[in-house]
């Protein structure tokens, strides 16, 4: 492997920031991790241009021609109300992404905050903050999600609030282990001599050189983050219809599945690539920051 | 060794009464009052405060804390709303099969997984490392639901080598059909997470000292492989297979939905859309219990497969 991420000799002389630098080095470093990005950022257009790109009105109603078949006028078929799948596939894809983003980024913010300062203070803080959290993560996520939307009710913000609370303890996890051994760095040391606040080394200096490792849990988990709030909308507990959502839809479809199975089949295909092209994405990059993993490739 | 133990139950039983105390809290702070909820919006002053009386929710908050931490030891943890039959009865009436699922696909995927993960490893960066390693890729992909619909429509609606409603046990082929799907299902799944870590830390295991000196002594690849290097890859394995039973009964109450399956995920998916608020918090007791358990077991399962944990 000849590249390395932390390549900062020649910093100084470009402009390019250090982190992008760093991430894009990560990223040759497995080149697989490019497919995941492209396929990622792909959903992520098709689902921004939705309202100019899809063929008709997701929740508009055409009894006529419900539960058609694929290849016809309507290119993936349409559902029991005559609503056009390829449609509610693209509208759904917004939902999707964001609940999985929004619940992945503020799991990832709260997260890193807890792990960092239970690493960095250590001692009772520490074990507090961690016990508690494994209690949470020792707990079933599917099944803390279901009790928590259940109870919350079943709307988008707290679809986003349960699904972070879930993956909470995973991102303490990761921020704390590298944490602790950031800081016995001499230019921790270094800066604490310079009589700099422990909110400034932990945000200015700790988490910088952290960053990275989370980052890539993020997509590891925004992965996850999909595939919960799927299963929630198919177990009923989705964003309330009409809206369209890839699980609200598998729900939908799955009451006629002994003669009408493709309706489960596109929103199904759609969880599984935006999910795998996440999967690749995250692994790639890990195994291109975790020195234990280098030349594993 | 004793104290490792000791250590590990003395945390189990906290966690249970923390874990406990949350769930009490979540019910009490989320907004609304369950009886109204229940009843829905038409239902009259009344109703809603004979119902509260029913369920203790006009106690001061504390005594109810610990008659539900009371009822929840002693396994009372009062009657369903639906059906008047206590919870605890319920639960245990659909228990075995949830726990007979969890525990064949568990078999399955160790059985799959295992094998697999040391044969990528031995045969690493070659033919039989990319396949499975793609193939457990696209193993983690799949959200529990969709891979059981896609079973469902292959093998009962496609093939129709399985029937499609699984619940039927009365003779050992009848128990045979209706168990495949879920626990292959389950399985593959579980055997796509086994797969992974089995090759990493074969991988990891196989570069130390000992089992360079094993092959220098000469010792058969075979028995390296198997004796020498997995026994200690197995720590690892073990802690994500109890990590993962976990994960497993989550991912049950999908597989069970999918499959019409009875079991605690389809008990737990009625009491939500029914409104069973005790049975729901009944649920929640005996899910902790399970997890709680599995921690347990999963420490006593360290001391059997690693010697230096009894010296501890």
């Amino acid at each position: 492997m000849s590249t390395s991420v932390h390549e900062t000799s020649n910093a100084k002389a470009s402009r390019t920031p250090r982190w992008l630098k760093a991430t894009i080095a990560a990223f040759n470093a497995n080149k697989t991790s490019w497919i995941g990005l492209v396929i990622f950022v792909l959903v992520v257009i098709l689902a921004l241009l939705a309202p100019w790109i899809s063929p008709h009105d997701p929740v508009e109603q055409d009894v006529l021609s419900k539960l058609k078949p694929p290849f016809g006028n309507y290119y993936l078929g349409t559902d029991y109300y005559g609503r056009d799948i390829l449609s509610r596939l693209l509208y759904g894809a917004r939902i999707s992404l964001v609940i999985g983003i929004a619940s992945t980024v503020l799991a990832l913010v709260i997260g890193s905050m807890i792990g960092i300062v239970a690493g960095y203070y250590g001692g009772r803080i520490d074990v507090v903050f961690m016990q508690t959290l494994d209690m949470l993560h020792s707990f079933p996520s599917l099944i803390l999600g279901l009790i928590l939307v259940a109870m919350l009710g079943p709307t988008m913000t707290n679809i986003i609030i349960a699904i972070a609370l879930t993956s909470i303890p995973s991102f303490a996890r990761i921020a704390r282990a590298p944490t602790i051994s950031v800081k016995e760095r001499e230019f921790i040391d270094a800066g604490r001599a310079l009589g700099f606040s422990d909110t400034r080394l932990m945000a200015g200096h700790i988490l910088p050189n952290i960053f990275p490792e989370i980052l890539v849990m993020g997509s590891l988990w925004l992965a996850n983050a999909i595939r919960t709030e799927a299963s929630l909308a198919f177990i009923g507990l989705g964003v309330k219809p009409p809206t369209p959502t890839w699980g609200g839809m598998i729900r939908e479809g799955f009451e006629n599945i002994l003669d009408s199975y493709w309706l489960v089949l596109a929103p199904s295909i759609a969880i599984l690539v935006i999910v795998l092209a996440l999967q690749i994405l995250g692994d790639g990059l890990r195994d291109a920051i975790d020195p234990k993993l280098k030349g594993e490739q | 060794m004793g104290g490792f133990l000791l250590k590990r139950l003395i945390f189990s039983v906290v966690t249970l009464f923390a874990v406990l105390t949350l769930v009490f809290l979540i019910v009490r702070v989320v907004p609304g009052d369950p009886a109204q909820v229940i009843l829905g919006d038409q239902a009259d002053a009344a109703a809603i405060a004979a119902l509260r009386g029913r369920l203790g929710l006009d106690r001061p908050v504390l005594e109810q804390y610990f008659s539900f931490l009371g009822g929840a030891v002693k396994g009372d943890w009062g009657v369903s709303l639906v059906t008047g039959r206590p919870v605890i009865r319920e639960v245990l009436d659909v228990l075995p099969w949830t726990l007979e699922l969890t525990f064949v696909s568990m078999v399955l995927g160790t059985a799959i997984g295992v094998p697999l993960g040391v044969w990528a490893a031995i045969n690493r960066n070659r033919m039989p490392d990319y396949v499975t390693r793609i193939a457990s890729l696209i193993g983690l992909s799949f959200p529990p639901f969709v891979s059981a619909i896609l079973l469902l429509i292959s093998f009962s609606l496609v093939l129709r080598w399985f029937p499609v409603i699984s619940a039927n046990r009365a003779t050992p082929w009848q128990w045979f059909q209706s168990i495949a799907l879920p626990a292959l299902n389950l399985g593959l799944i579980m055997a796509a997470y086994i797969t992974r870590v089995t090759r990493s830390a074969m991988l990891e295991v196989m570069q130390e000292d000992y089992v360079r000196t094993a092959r220098a002594k000469g010792a058969p690849w075979r028995a390296i492989v198997w004796r020498h290097a997995l026994r200690n890859a197995l720590i690892p394995i073990v802690t994500i297979v109890g990590l993962y039973l976990g994960i497993l009964i989550g991912n049950s109450v999908l597989t069970e939905i999918v499959f019409n399956r009875p079991g605690l995920g389809k008990l737990i998916i009625g009491a939500l859309s029914q409104r069973d608020y005790t049975m729901l918090q009944g649920m929640i007791v005996i899910y902790t219990l399970i997890v709680v358990l599995v921690n347990v077991a999963t420490d006593l399962t360290y001391a059997f497969v690693d010697p230096r944990v009894k010296l501890k």
